[in-house]
């Protein structure tokens, strides 16, 4: 088989490598970098050059040039680590995470389970809720903004406000109470539990019916107790997945911060803060790359942190 | 299952609903629903009624709930508009989205059956190579490959919007772990035939495997035309913006008429939803095997 696959028009490499190999083998080596050859290169230049050069050039100064000029040491991270906007966009963050990944989890879970307990037009609600996967942060917070949230009066929520008598609330630009975290927060749930319903649904549907049977025969009652004995304890890995996705989806919040409220010091997450200094109207890019490389590392952290509490793979999805 | 003990009377399962309790369950079941339904439909709608509607009939002081005279010509309103390359935008999108995808698969889906089929000595170290890049959170890249890419030249060109997106480990990574559950006799059989690795692959492995290629290109697709951080950072002049920075432009100048802005995106998500009515089943296979992708 394998002398009938070594292609014939390459005789100086089969020759080459010819010497210490079977034939088969060394055509065999130049297929390889065929199939595999275009993508490797790309990624060289796309994902490993761009992390290189960012690393280098976060120890040099670099305003509004991509080539390293002078030499500082490790002062842009010594700057970004006690840069009070950045420290306080790491806060933003945090606070972001602590609303949307339990309200995600429980909510897409919630969905899941009442799309599979219903008997009819079960494809109509799940498209329903899966609908707006289809559109970007971009048009959901233009929805949000300029419609239901929107601070004058004739946005939707302060009309409805007004029709109990109550005043009309300026959401994205209240700071006490921040207000503005309603928005933020129902735009990225209205995004994206369609997509975690969709994996929690494939992961009931992978739990055996024997499994109930068996419990009700031991006199189990539906509900709350099936659920919390064999749904949820079935459901392990699908639960870690979408907790560990929500929580790296959450860190690089960008969209909806940036189109909702803008590069503002109150509530702007990590991106949008290095976003600002690398890409505004001074392109700082040795603080920006230091910024880059400083939340990477956190990400990674954190992921590896979760992985470990969680145990992921070990459950076997 | 036979040894269900009826004289006892213990409450069987199928029969749950029928008691008061159950019944409220399930009523109040059928209300989160619908609940339900209403939210996530209710951003849809103010679309429709906005795309649809006079700038007065939106500002003004008491709720129309839908527009009596359909303003149809807020399409052309919206195109007209130059101050807003509609056109261009929608343009850049496309081809961002259909050749950002193909090329994408096509580098992907190579990388993976190179991976997965052809023998290599150091075919584990060039996998290790690939997944790697995985570790690294996406989105923080956007500084990094800005550089290179602006050192290339590429700032305000759609080479600059499509070429630095089209490497996906990820993708790479789904089309190996696929490709090695392919079945290989169909692949022996190619073989037999006279077919190289190039023949097989071609003419054997893709036509047999168009639903998984489907589903990837489906979400690939939405993806690329949903992206916003990239092509907000690359596209800093109006020729090379995309459908999402033109409309995120469009907000945040100080002048901001609000029909055509929601035209604007009624036209920009008719696409996606046509994608979604006729291929949900491909995505959701999509989404369920990869799991991952945003």
């Amino acid at each position: 088989m394998s002398t009938r696959t070594a292609p014939a028009p390459v005789p100086r490499e089969s020759a080459r490598k010819g010497a210490r190999r079977p034939k088969g083998i060394a055509g065999n080596t130049l297929w390889f970098w065929l199939f595999v050859g275009p993508f490797v290169v790309g990624l060289l230049i796309f994902s490993y050059l761009p992390i290189i050069w960012s690393l280098i050039l976060s120890f040099f100064e670099a305003y509004n040039t991509v080539t390293p000029s002078k030499f500082v040491g490790v002062d842009n991270y010594v700057d970004m680590l006690t840069d009070h906007n950045f420290l306080s966009s790491l806060g933003t963050f945090t606070l972001f995470a602590i609303f949307i990944v339990p309200l995600t989890f429980v909510l897409s879970l919630a969905l899941a389970l009442l799309v599979n307990q219903v008997k009819i037009a079960r494809a109509f609600f799940r498209s329903v809720f899966f609908l707006p996967t289809a559109c970007s942060y971009v048009v959901a917070s233009l929805i949000w903004r300029l419609s239901i949230f929107n601070g004058v009066r004739f946005g939707l929520m302060n009309t409805i406000l007004g029709w109990f008598g109550i005043d009309g609330i300026a959401w994205l630009s209240t700071v006490s109470p921040p207000w503005y975290w309603i928005p933020i927060v129902t735009v990225r749930l209205w995004l994206q539990l369609g997509f975690y319903m969709i994996l929690f649904i494939a992961g009931l549907q992978r739990i055996s019916p024997t499994l109930y049977e068996a419990a009700y025969v031991d006199g189990a009652k539906p509900g709350w107790q099936t659920f919390r004995y064999i749904t949820l304890p079935q459901l392990r890995a699908t639960s870690v997945a979408v907790l560990i996705l929500n929580l790296i989806a959450a860190y690089q919040a960008f969209d909806e911060f940036y189109n909702l409220i803008g590069n503002v010091n109150f509530a702007r997450p990590p991106l949008v803060y290095l976003y600002g200094i690398s890409l505004g109207t001074i392109q700082d890019l040795g603080h920006g790359s230091a910024g880059a490389l400083i939340l990477a590392v956190i990400i990674m952290l954190v992921t590896l942190l979760q992985n470990k509490i969680f145990g992921f793979g070990k459950a076997g999805d | 299952m036979t040894a269900i003990d009826r004289t006892t009377g213990a409450p069987q399962p199928i029969g749950y609903s029928r008691s008061t309790l159950g019944r409220v369950a399930l009523i109040l079941r059928w209300v989160a629903l619908f609940i339900a339904v209403i939210l996530f439909l209710l951003p849809f709608y103010l679309v429709l009624r906005n795309a649809l509607s006079t700038e007065a009939d939106i500002t003004s002081p008491s709720w129309t709930l839908f527009p009596k005279h359909l303003q149809w010509g807020n399409i052309k309103e919206l195109f007209n508009d130059t101050q807003v390359p509609m056109a261009r935008a929608l343009y850049n999108s496309a081809v961002v989205g259909v050749l950002g995808t193909a090329g994408q698969l096509l580098l992907a889906s190579m990388a993976g059956y190179g991976l997965a089929r052809i023998p290599y000595r150091h075919a584990d170290k060039v996998f290790y190579a690939i997944v790697a890049t995985l570790m690294i959170p996406g989105a923080v890249t956007f500084i990094p490959s800005f550089i290179v890419v602006s050192s290339l030249g590429w700032v305000s060109t759609l080479r600059g919007l499509i070429i630095p997106t089209l490497f996906s480990g990820f993708a790479a990574f789904l089309f190996r772990q696929y490709f090695l559950n392919f079945p290989r006799e169909l692949e022996e059989a190619a073989r037999v035939d006279g077919a190289g690795h190039f023949g097989t692959f071609w003419r054997i492995v893709v036509p047999n495997s168009l639903p998984f290629f489907a589903a990837l290109a489906a979400i690939t697709f939405i993806g690329n035309w949903n992206s916003f951080l990239w092509p907000l950072v690359i596209g800093q002049d109006s020729s090379s913006w995309t459908i999402q920075v033109a409309m995120s432009t469009f907000v945040t100048a100080q002048t901001i008429n609000i029909h055509e802005l929601f035209m604007a995106v009624a036209v920009s998500i008719l696409p996606l939803v046509l994608i979604f009515a006729f291929l949900q089943r491909y995505l959701i296979q999509g989404v369920t095997q990869s799991g991952i992708k945003d």
